[in-house]
């Protein structure tokens, strides 16, 4: 939903970050208003997942120079926990397994973290289990899941799904979703998508990173984005998602050689 | 070392060890040679205890007939921590168990007595009896404990065997468990100490004709100079018994993290599946943790499996918990917990009583809020 009024959530501007000393991202410009669903599409090694990494505070990352503007404040001085916190959210490509580490407590550690930071009461362990039952028909999840350790031996798809079971309890401002599509089967992706589709609304957005039309066929962006070499380098309308469907990337190399990197 | 051990020889008979010998070269007595030199009075672990159903005193003529066989056939006789025990002789405890007995708790308690405190237990398991026995070591003083448990497991009988020790910052346990099974017969052993100057533990399974099965896990937390030390040996003498065995460590402040697990598989324990994972956690740059496997294998028809790993606490585990809005304090706490609880819930229901993984990860481990009054941490009391 694009309303040029809405509020500006995420402003991104001339985002440089490296890892080891390696310039990964050459100067990201973006701007997210409330309501807006984006898609990042690039090639591997284009910057993708390293933008989503540093917009939620990966210790990895160095950002060597530019602004992330999160509502009214800078967001590259909050720890992870607290962009956390106030309702940035990072669905993992990877979601990491911690053994030994109940699901449900996580769940909860991480839902009043969130709720404490927005002035709400914390919840018990009932009050927290009807919420989190109610939250599991989101991703149409089996609650023995609940019961297990975070991720643990869960598949690629029970993994993504729990990502979305996070996001819906912890309600962000906004979503980045981190190649949320890869791995799963046609039914898991759909359910995946249909959750996203529950959680988006006028005062929230959502900043896909994906491959692939197939999810965007499910999730409709306002806007698509064509990441190379650690910059935006082009942008348009959900068609161009089509267009990359047709044409493949190979465009991509004779554009960079017309827009050099620029050096911060 | 600061005081003698003289008198720890004239005990035992036997010098003390050196660390020249390859089984003591990481472990540091110091705090055993500090401690006063005298023999202090072990209180019965049975005082006031009701034994349950199924549980009973062993005669005398029994406990002479059987004290030791544990000890022959697991090779003990000759290890420096039965040598001292065996050269105190200690009342002996003696339990007999048949049919399926209602779960029981020990607690040799050293309190704040000076001196060396000594225990010697035995218990027997008849053709297909079960168990689930807490045995509890603790301590509040500068004493040493010495504590050896003999067991006996006869065919098909199941033992659950919880042992925590719970120390103080002067004291000293040395525990050597000798355990004979019988085919058929399970043992689960979990074990955890904490809090100790110094903690030596000794578990030795024979499965004397094979087709047993023995679990362990167990987990040691070092902080400070302390230094605990666990050597395990378990020697399969008959065909198709299983071993299933887990040692973690977690290692802060200097402190000093050892464990060695000898397996021996001989000619005739073929079909045997046996697997040995050691993980390691080095909370600090001053800690050391030594780990080595020790497999003697020589049937050619067995699964063995073994595996070391040392390492910190994980970053990208660390991240995942902060990207929800955990903060990295209680994140560490989260996956610490989380390390410990995978052998800490093996324990006996009873050992929730003591709440081991309160007084491991200190007061403000508690996620959830807790009504009860919160453990102190050990050690920093």
């Amino acid at each position: 939903m694009i309303r040029p009024d809405a509020p500006i959530l995420l402003e991104i501007q001339g985002l440089h970050a490296s890892v080891d000393e390696q310039p990964i991202l050459n100067g990201v410009n973006l701007t997210i208003r409330a309501g807006e669903i984006h898609a990042v599409m690039g090639r591997n090694g284009s910057g993708k997942s390293t933008l989503s990494k540093v917009l939620a505070g990966h210790p990895a990352y160095t950002v060597t120079a530019g602004s992330v503007r999160y509502q009214d404040v800078n967001l590259l001085e909050l720890e992870p926990e607290q962009r956390a916190r106030i309702g940035l959210f990072l669905g993992f490509q990877y979601p990491v397994e911690i053994p030994g580490v109940s699901n449900l407590e996580f769940l909860r550690v991480a839902t009043n973290a969130r709720r404490q930071e927005r002035g709400d009461d914390e919840l018990d362990t009932f009050a927290f289990e009807d919420l989190v039952r109610e939250r599991l028909n989101v991703v149409q999840m089996d609650p023995a899941f609940l019961e297990r350790s975070v991720n643990q031996g869960f598949s690629g798809g029970e993994k993504k799904r729990n990502e979305i079971l996070q996001m819906a309890l912890l309600e962000p401002l906004v979503a980045i979703l981190d190649e949320t599509d890869s791995g799963l089967d046609i039914d898991a992706l759909r359910i995946v998508a249909s959750g996203v589709n529950q959680l988006a609304g006028p005062h929230t957005a959502t900043l896909l990173i994906t491959h692939y039309q197939r999810l965007l066929d499910l999730i409709t962006p306002d806007f698509v984005h064509v990441m190379a070499a650690g910059r935006i380098l082009r942008s348009g309308g959900k068609e161009l998602a089509l267009e990359l469907e047709r044409t493949g990337y190979d465009w991509v190399d004779a554009e960079l050689a017309r827009q050099p990197v620029e050096v911060p | 070392m600061a005081g003698s051990t003289a008198w720890l020889e004239g005990l035992a008979g036997a010098p003390v060890p050196s660390r020249r010998l390859e089984d003591w070269r990481f472990t540091d007595l110091t705090a055993l040679a500090a401690i006063h030199p005298k023999l202090a009075m072990a209180p019965d672990p049975l005082a006031g205890v009701t034994l349950p159903a199924g549980v009973s005193r062993l005669s005398s003529e029994a406990v002479e007939a059987l004290l030791g066989r544990a000890l022959h056939a697991n090779h003990s006789e000759q290890h420096w921590l039965v040598q001292l025990n065996q050269g105190i002789q200690p009342a002996v405890v003696g339990l007999g168990v048949s049919g399926a007995a209602q779960p029981l708790e020990l607690i040799c308690d050293a309190g704040e007595a000076e001196g060396l405190v000594p225990w010697r237990i035995l218990l027997v398991l008849e053709e297909g009896a079960s168990l689930e026995l807490l045995q509890v070591q603790r301590s509040s003083g500068a004493n040493a404990t010495t504590v050896i448990t003999e067991v006996l497991l006869g065919a098909g009988s199941e033992l659950r065997l919880g042992s925590l020790g719970l120390g103080d910052r002067q004291a000293c346990l040395l525990t050597h468990l000798a355990v004979e099974q019988a085919p058929g017969s399970t043992l689960a052993l979990t074990s955890a100490s904490a809090g100790w100057a110094l903690s030596r533990f000794e578990p030795r399974v024979v499965q004397s004709h094979g087709a047993a099965h023995t679990q362990m896990r167990s987990l040691q937390w070092v902080d400070d100079q302390q230094c605990a030390d666990t050597h395990s040996a378990i020697r399969f003498d008959g065909p198709g018994g299983t071993l299933d065995q887990l040692h973690k460590a977690v290692a802060d402040g200097a402190a000093r993290s050892v464990f060695n697990g000898a397996i021996s598989v001989p000619r005739a324990a073929q079909q045997t599946e046996a697997s040995q994972l050691s993980r390691s956690l080095l909370l600090s740059d001053r800690a050391r943790i030594d780990t080595k496997p020790q497999l003697e294998i020589v049937a050619d028809d067995v699964r063995c499996a073994h595996g070391a790993t040392v390492s910190r606490l994980q970053q990208d585990e660390l991240f995942y918990l902060q990207s929800r809005g955990i903060a990295a304090a209680q994140a560490s706490r989260l996956l610490l917990r989380g390390f410990c609880d995978e052998v800490l819930r093996g324990l006996p229901a009873a050992a929730a009583t003591w709440r081991p993984l309160e007084r491991l990860l200190g007061a403000d481990t508690q996620l959830s809020p807790d009504p009860e009054q919160p453990a102190a941490p050990l050690g920093k009391v």
